[in-house]
């Protein structure tokens, strides 16, 4: 918690580490901004199907993020804080996502969601096809984004002070009122936080996407799918699709940043 | 919180970057090859076959859209072959100065392969027009998909497609988990899923058939395993491996 400025020179082993650590996150970025053909910026990004995968993509990974946080709140909120056992079971079993290759997330909901899946072949009788429709690149989306926000949520749940719910209760609040008047305004900064996380995640999928949900133009084709795919036939394009998610991505962050997160800044 | 949240993204940058290594000069060695995906079975087999008869090699194979591979061996990728599914993104990788006197080994073709039984009665390219099925074709971008456009032109058909995949291979697992009704791939993939994937004859095939040429990078990390992956390809024993799984000879 050192706010004094002159106390916080930094040990020289750790200086030369942290300089490398910088110099490789960054490089990259600049690689990108060098590399990038400004003349050509407008003529490509007024490309048929740019104006459209944008929207795609900022309109799915805002789905997943509102159903992130509809499923994902109460979710951490029973990590958090139910005395259930198994929970550290639970625990796991939501961030095994965080760590499964997206590629095998989009195949096991295939498994699942499919017109052949245990759910899916199901819904195929009522005449609801998951699979090659937007609804898909959401729940593709959701499902890989969603425990950054759990995670995310869950630690905020966990630092709260947990007094001021135990007062709510004294004052005669019962467990949801304290849950909606106490406990969410105290941990809003980490749920946007989580929220960031989670749309940033989502709007950077790609594995889940383009196995679960194909690829085809303005219904399942986001802008990562965009740019692997541009990248075969005109690296100039994928380029400049890269250099407008990382303005779009970035644009966002900094926004919210400022707005919401305060303290709790990403 | 932010304690909680930061370590994911770490792990799996890590995850993503565990991959890569040296390849050794030796005789024996690390051969790396870049083929297309629609090559997966018969160049396992072969590359099997060298390792077997020069002990010390490891052959390791990077199976994608030829477009994909050919734009990461322009972008420097450490390879020793590449095998492409079309003249044109083997025209990309000589064309950028890194290999030249790519031979061709194989030929093949289309056909629109459907779930075992072809429970949505699929006969012909029209049906790849019907709203009602969930069809798959390969990106544009891929030989396969270039390949596809040519023969749907040529049967005048403007198919309807759910999705485009990113190699033929991706296409050929959509049909395979049953999750589309119908998708054009080569005759060697739609052979290669016996028991899972049936085959429809497309009339028009024969306007669009793909050559595939192979070559040794000028580069190549090990030119002698290279060269002898190559020799074993073209030889008379590569030529039935190939026959064999459904390719037809140049």
């Amino acid at each position: 918690m050192s706010r004094r400025r002159d106390g916080a020179r930094v040990p020289a082993p750790l200086l030369v580490p942290a300089a490398l650590g910088v110099l490789f996150l960054a490089l990259p970025l600049v690689g990108l901004l060098v590399r990038t053909p400004w003349s050509q910026l407008g003529r490509q990004l007024a490309a048929p199907g740019v104006g459209e995968a944008l929207r795609l993509s900022l309109v799915s990974a805002t789905l997943a993020t509102v159903l992130s946080l509809v499923l994902g709140v109460p979710l951490a909120w029973v990590l958090a804080r139910s005395r259930a056992r198994g929970r550290s079971v639970l625990r796991a079993l939501v961030t095994v996502p965080l760590v499964l290759p997206p590629v095998v997330g989009g195949v096991a909901l295939f498994l699942v969601l499919g017109r052949q899946g245990i759910v899916g072949s199901w819904l195929d009788d009522l005449g609801i096809t998951i699979p090659f429709t937007t609804a898909a690149v959401v729940i593709a989306e959701t499902f890989v984004a969603m425990p950054f926000l759990v995670i995310s949520v869950e630690g905020a749940l966990r630092a709260a002070d947990t007094r001021f719910e135990d007062v709510a209760a004294t004052l005669g609040a019962g467990r949801w009122t304290t849950f909606r008047r106490v406990t969410l305004p105290l941990v809003a900064p980490g749920v946007a936080a989580g929220a960031v996380l989670c749309w940033a995640r989502a709007l950077g999928e790609f594995g889940a996407t383009i196995t679960f949900a194909g690829n085809f133009p303005g219904t399942t084709q986001t802008m990562p799918l965009a740019v692997y795919l541009a990248l075969q036939r005109d690296p100039d394009a994928a380029i400049v699709l890269s250099v407008l998610l990382l303005a779009v991505s970035l644009a966002t962050l900094l926004l919210l940043r400022d707005r919401w997160l305060g303290r709790a800044a990403v | 919180m932010r304690s909680r949240a930061v370590p994911a993204p770490l792990a799996a940058a890590l995850l993503l970057s565990g991959c890569g290594g040296s390849t050794g000069g030796d005789p024996g060695g690390t051969l790396t090859v870049f083929a297309a995906a629609s090559l997966t079975d018969v160049l396992t087999e072969l590359g099997e076959t060298l390792e077997s008869r020069q002990p010390g090699l490891e052959v390791r194979f990077n199976f994608a859209g030829s477009s994909a591979l050919a734009a990461q061996v322009v972008q420097g990728a450490p390879v020793d072959v590449f095998a492409s599914a079309d003249d044109r993104q083997m025209q990309v990788v000589t064309d950028a100065g890194l290999a030249s006197g790519a031979e061709v080994f194989a030929a093949n073709e289309l056909v629109i392969a459907v779930p075992e039984g072809n429970p949505a009665g699929v006969t012909g390219p029209a049906d790849l027009a019907r709203e009602d099925l969930a069809v798959a074709l390969c990106a544009p971008e891929v030989p396969c998909g270039a390949a596809a456009e040519r023969v749907l032109a040529a049967a005048g058909v403007t198919a309807r497609p759910d999705t485009y995949e990113e190699d033929v291979r991706a296409a050929l697992t959509k049909v395979e988990l049953g999750e589309v009704d119908a998708a054009l791939v080569y005759v060697t993939d739609a052979a290669a899923r016996p028991g899972s994937v049936d085959a429809v004859e497309v009339p028009e095939a024969g306007v669009a058939v793909n050559e595939y040429p192979v070559c040794v990078l000028d580069d190549a990390p090990n030119p002698r395993a290279a060269q002898a992956f190559v020799d074993l390809l073209l030889s008379g024993e590569g030529r039935r491996v190939l026959a064999d799984a459904g390719f037809m000879a140049p």
